[in-house]
């Protein structure tokens, strides 16, 4: 028994298609040279010396005898383990209450819509600005309300909160979606057994989620040890990986030390994305497959509805303040001292700090990559999900690894895999220091996120609608432009977005790339954080989150006018 | 409408997967030989599992043979993609492409053809024409009944004017009294337009109903090609008498040979049959008897007694026992005959010919 004659066929008949061949060498050799090269010249930097050419731990020894590097090591995964359990608690808390409980009206519903937005709209490090504004040295609760003088708020607290607070709306998100996922009659028939509403919660409820849950521990921790610039912010003398691979590179200048270490952070989250992706996600799907039957019973109980009520608006109320903090710390003439409004920071962003020029180059830049991310992205799943042929594996872990690479470590692969070209022989040197470079960089952190999503469309569409077109004389081109393409337009749309703001709001990988001659709205926040220059920072933030903001809703018209209807959905469901 | 019909021939077709469980190779199809005339509609009809679909979507070109080669109109098609083959498919779920209106749906194959305008126009209304859509080609399929899709479908097979016209059990989605009324309009279709056409499906009626020729198939290989009577009259073995129609099976020993008629030993009584092929004095046969081609009787055949006796409108339903044997009977137009009821003792009567012997 061989199947060679129908694998040689099978092959023979993707080589008639010229589209499908040139995509597929075209999308290999992009993933290879800007997501695998850049890794794997990491490896090369760490374990084989310079000099003689043979394999050495040699490296490895002198980071590890460095004692800030010991200590960054145990204060990462220490914040990430304390992230993570707080994101997925919280996110549950959230996810529960929305899912389950009876809440009142509108003014819960908008805070829990606002609160699943924030994150997607805001850079991920402004939280640290706020934080400092609210509860540092002059904060306005610590100092003016509470008379707290001497607050400090940098370290690993600080760290933990900002964190915590930033990434459990993506465990809410994750989690709703599964607790919507259980059949109410599971619960009732416990319930009907006798449980009570606290034992079906601990007997029925959680076990079904405990993968659900681990997923989201797992993705909050990778989230927050590969998060560079928060810890840069309000981590003060608390160094995490990221950040003292950054100093290694920016203050020590030692690239190869910054290697190394890059290889033993990308060793943690590269397990963990491993542990999550094949084990946790499969096993979610596994215990939760079936749609819930029919609506559930909310809870209505005030003994239960009252407290959970409470806490969700308090998290709530607290995330919105802190978000709020921001364009007002651009708006007070001094933080902490002088409360006049004033637009003095916003005049000094465009006279004396070029802001003009950042927002151009920011905006530019991503601009430029959002299209080419979110088409690569739905041509990627359209293979993934539609199409059988060998290297389709690589090309799906090779897209979805990207999400397990922290950015600093993508940085310090680009500066060690480009700067002197592929594989130090000058070739592609020129793209080192150039806005292509970034470009490219923007699309491989946004890949992952675009090609999931577009995975799970293309999932919910009947093969043989693309099948029937393939039938009637249509090439895998042909196809997926006038099929798969308009069927997935939301996706698309939303990729688009998605992408865009992923890329305005990126810092930890382009902070080592940038070179002066751009300038970028997210390292000119940075910069002007660290200099405790605040009222610029929140300034540039603040035109930042306007920005971002814009985008999502024009997304979301882009997609009422343009998007698939309803009615064409109701089919392909 | 001019169209070129072309034969299909399938030779020494096998096709090997991986069972997703065990992680071992078996044979979906296995060692395939089919010729199928043109102009004819051919069934392939089985369990599911049985291989057809995968023998469908080979002859598409959606799956690739592991041996044997496929002809269409002569030419040897092994390597041509489901783009460049000339045949056509309707699916199960009717695939229409749902952001297009019925005109557009039927167009898309003509546009692929770099058709001019005007004459796609024409065509795309002419073949509307004929299953009955007239008047609909500005609506979204979304707005169309489950029959009216099927009809979209069909007609955007048809219109590319394919060599063949393969059919993906396509009524399996509509209601059991629409599948008999589109049955009889996809027959009339492919008569008038007198085109090639390959049918799967595991509904024994609608491959009656429809095909010049059935071909079952079980576990990967052929059971019996032959017309429907063939088929249903001449089985050629106990799955295939099982699988289409219902079929009591009379295990029994020859004890003479007469003419072309054989008396058999059945449960310890005797009967006459027809020997369908040679037999020898002393051999044991099985016979297959349909529950319509008996009778109960209150004086001749062999004796046996009711286990069940159920009225079900046009038929009475028996289970009756002959011996160690569970033979079911349909009485057909029970009103006004001798109606048996549970316990009785009686007969069951048969014609020498309506039996035949495997």
């Amino acid at each position: 028994m061989t199947k060679r004659q129908g694998a040689a066929l099978d092959r023979k008949k993707l080589f008639a298609d010229p589209v499908m061949v040139t995509t597929v060498v075209v999308l290999i050799a992009f993933l290879t040279l800007f997501i695998i090269y850049p890794l794997a010249i990491l490896l090369v930097d760490s374990f084989i010396s310079p000099d003689g050419g043979g394999f050495t731990l040699s490296v490895f020894k002198r980071i590890f005898d460095m004692w800030t590097f010991r200590t960054a090591i145990g204060n990462t995964l220490k914040v990430g383990f304390v992230v993570g359990i707080g994101s997925a608690l919280i996110g549950l808390l959230f996810a529960y209450v929305e899912v389950y409980v009876k809440v009142r009206g509108k003014f819960m519903g908008g805070l829990f819509k606002v609160v699943s937005m924030l994150p997607v709209v805001s850079p991920p490090f402004v939280l640290s600005l706020s934080i400092i504004m609210l509860f540092g040295k002059s904060g306005i609760i610590t100092r003016y309300l509470l008379h707290i003088y001497d607050n400090s708020v940098y370290g690993f607290w600080g760290i933990v909160i900002v964190q915590t607070m930033t990434f459990f709306p993506v465990c809410y998100l994750m989690l709703r979606g599964l607790l919507k996922n259980i059949d109410p009659s599971l619960e009732e028939a416990a319930r009907d057994m006798g449980a009570s509403r606290w034992k079906v919660f601990t007997s029925v409820t959680l076990p079904l989620m405990l993968p659900g849950l681990g997923n989201a521990f797992l993705v909050s921790f990778i989230e927050s040890i590969a998060d560079f610039a928060n810890p840069m912010i309000i981590g003060g003398s608390y160094d995490t990986l990221a950040t003292t691979i950054y100093l290694q590179i920016t203050g020590a200048y030692d690239k190869i030390g910054a290697a190394a270490m890059a290889v033993v952070l990308l060793s943690i989250t590269f397990v963990m994305f491993l542990v999550q992706k094949y084990y946790l996600e499969r096993k979610t799907a596994a215990t939760l497959t079936g749609k819930a039957s029919r609506a559930r019973m909310l809870i209505t109980d005030k003994s239960v509805r009252a407290p959970l009520t409470v806490l969700c608006s308090a998290i709530a109320i607290f995330v919105i303040l802190m978000y709020i903090c921001v364009p007002f710390g651009a708006l007070f003439n001094t933080w902490g001292y002088d409360f006049h409004l004033t637009f003095k920071w916003f005049e000094r962003v465009f006279t004396r700090y070029h802001g003009l020029q950042a927002f151009t180059d920011s905006f530019v830049l991503s601009l430029i990559a959002a299209p080419i991310t979110s088409l690569l992205s739905m041509i990627i799943s359209y293979l993934v999900v539609k199409k059988n042929f060998k290297t389709k594996g690589f090309i799906e872990f090779a897209s979805m690894l990207a999400m397990a690479v922290p950015g600093t470590v993508l940085g310090v692969g680009y500066i060690r895999g480009f700067a002197n070209g592929v594989f130090r022989t000058g070739f592609m040197q020129g793209l080192y220091g150039t806005g292509a470079i970034l470009v490219i960089v923007f699309i491989v952190r946004s890949l992952p996120t675009g090609t999931r999503s577009g995975i799970s469309a293309l999932r919910q569409i009947d093969k043989s609608i693309e099948e029937s077109a393939y039938d009637l004389g249509a090439g895998s081109g042909k196809v997926f432009t006038t099929v798969t393409l308009p069927l997935i337009k939301d996706s698309f749309f939303s990729g688009l977005v998605t992408s865009f703001v992923r890329s305005i709001t990126a810092i930890s990988a382009i902070i080592l790339l940038v070179t002066p001659e751009f300038l970028l709205i997210t390292v000119q926040i940075n910069e002007f954080a660290e200099k405790g220059s605040y009222g610029l920072a929140c300034a540039f933030a603040t035109i930042l989150i306007v920005i971002t903001y814009g985008s999502v809703l024009l997304m979301n018209t882009l997609i009422k006018h343009f998007g698939t209807s309803k009615k064409i959905k109701e089919v392909t469901d | 409408m001019e169209k070129v019909k072309k034969g299909v021939r399938l030779e020494n077709i096998s096709k090997i997967y991986q069972d997703p469980k065990t992680g071992k190779d078996f044979y979906a199809v296995h060692d395939v030989s089919l010729d199928i005339a043109p102009g004819s509609f051919v069934t392939l009809l089985g369990p599911s599992g049985c291989g057809k679909t995968t023998t469908l979507r080979m002859i598409a070109g959606f799956e690739s043979p592991d041996a044997g080669e496929i002809y269409l109109g002569g030419e040897p098609i092994n390597e041509l993609t489901p783009n460049k083959r000339d045949t056509a498919m309707v699916f199960q779920s009717y695939a229409l492409l749902p952001h297009y209106n019925v005109f557009d749906n039927v167009a898309y194959g003509l546009k692929l053809r770099h058709l001019p305008k005007e004459e796609i126009r024409e065509k795309v209304m002419r073949i509307l024409d004929l299953v009955e859509l007239t008047g609909m080609e500005g609506r979204m399929t979304n707005q169309l009944s489950g029959g009216q899709q099927q009809r979209v479908a069909l007609a955007r097979a048809l219109v590319v004017e394919p060599g063949v016209l393969l059919f993906d059990e396509p009524l399996s989605n509509l209601d059991a009294k629409l599948r008999v009324s589109m049955r009889a309009e996809i027959r009339r279709i492919q008569q008038e337009v007198g085109i090639t056409a390959i049918y799967v499906t595991h509904d024994q009626s609608e491959a009656m109903a429809l095909s010049d020729q059935i071909i079952i198939m079980n576990k990967g290989v052929v059971a019996q090609i032959g017309t429907p009577q063939e088929i249903y009259f001449h089985p050629v073995s106990e799955f295939v008498a099982d699988f289409i129609g219902e079929a009591n099976f009379l295990r029994g020993k020859v004890l003479a040979l007469e003419g072309n008629t054989a008396t058999l030993a059945i449960e310890g009584e005797t009967a006459h049959v027809e020997a369908t092929r040679p037999v020898s004095i002393g051999e044991e046969v099985t016979v297959v008897l349909r529950p319509e081609s008996a009778t109960l009787t209150e004086d001749r055949g062999l004796p046996c007694k009711v286990e069940v006796s159920c009225f079900m409108g046009s038929y009475q339903n028996y289970h009756v026992r002959v011996g160690e044997t569970l033979v079911k009977l349909t009485e057909y137009n029970p009103k006004n005959k001798r109606i048996f009821a549970q316990g009785e003792n009686c007969f069951v009567h048969f014609d020498a010919n309506a039996t035949h012997i495997l």
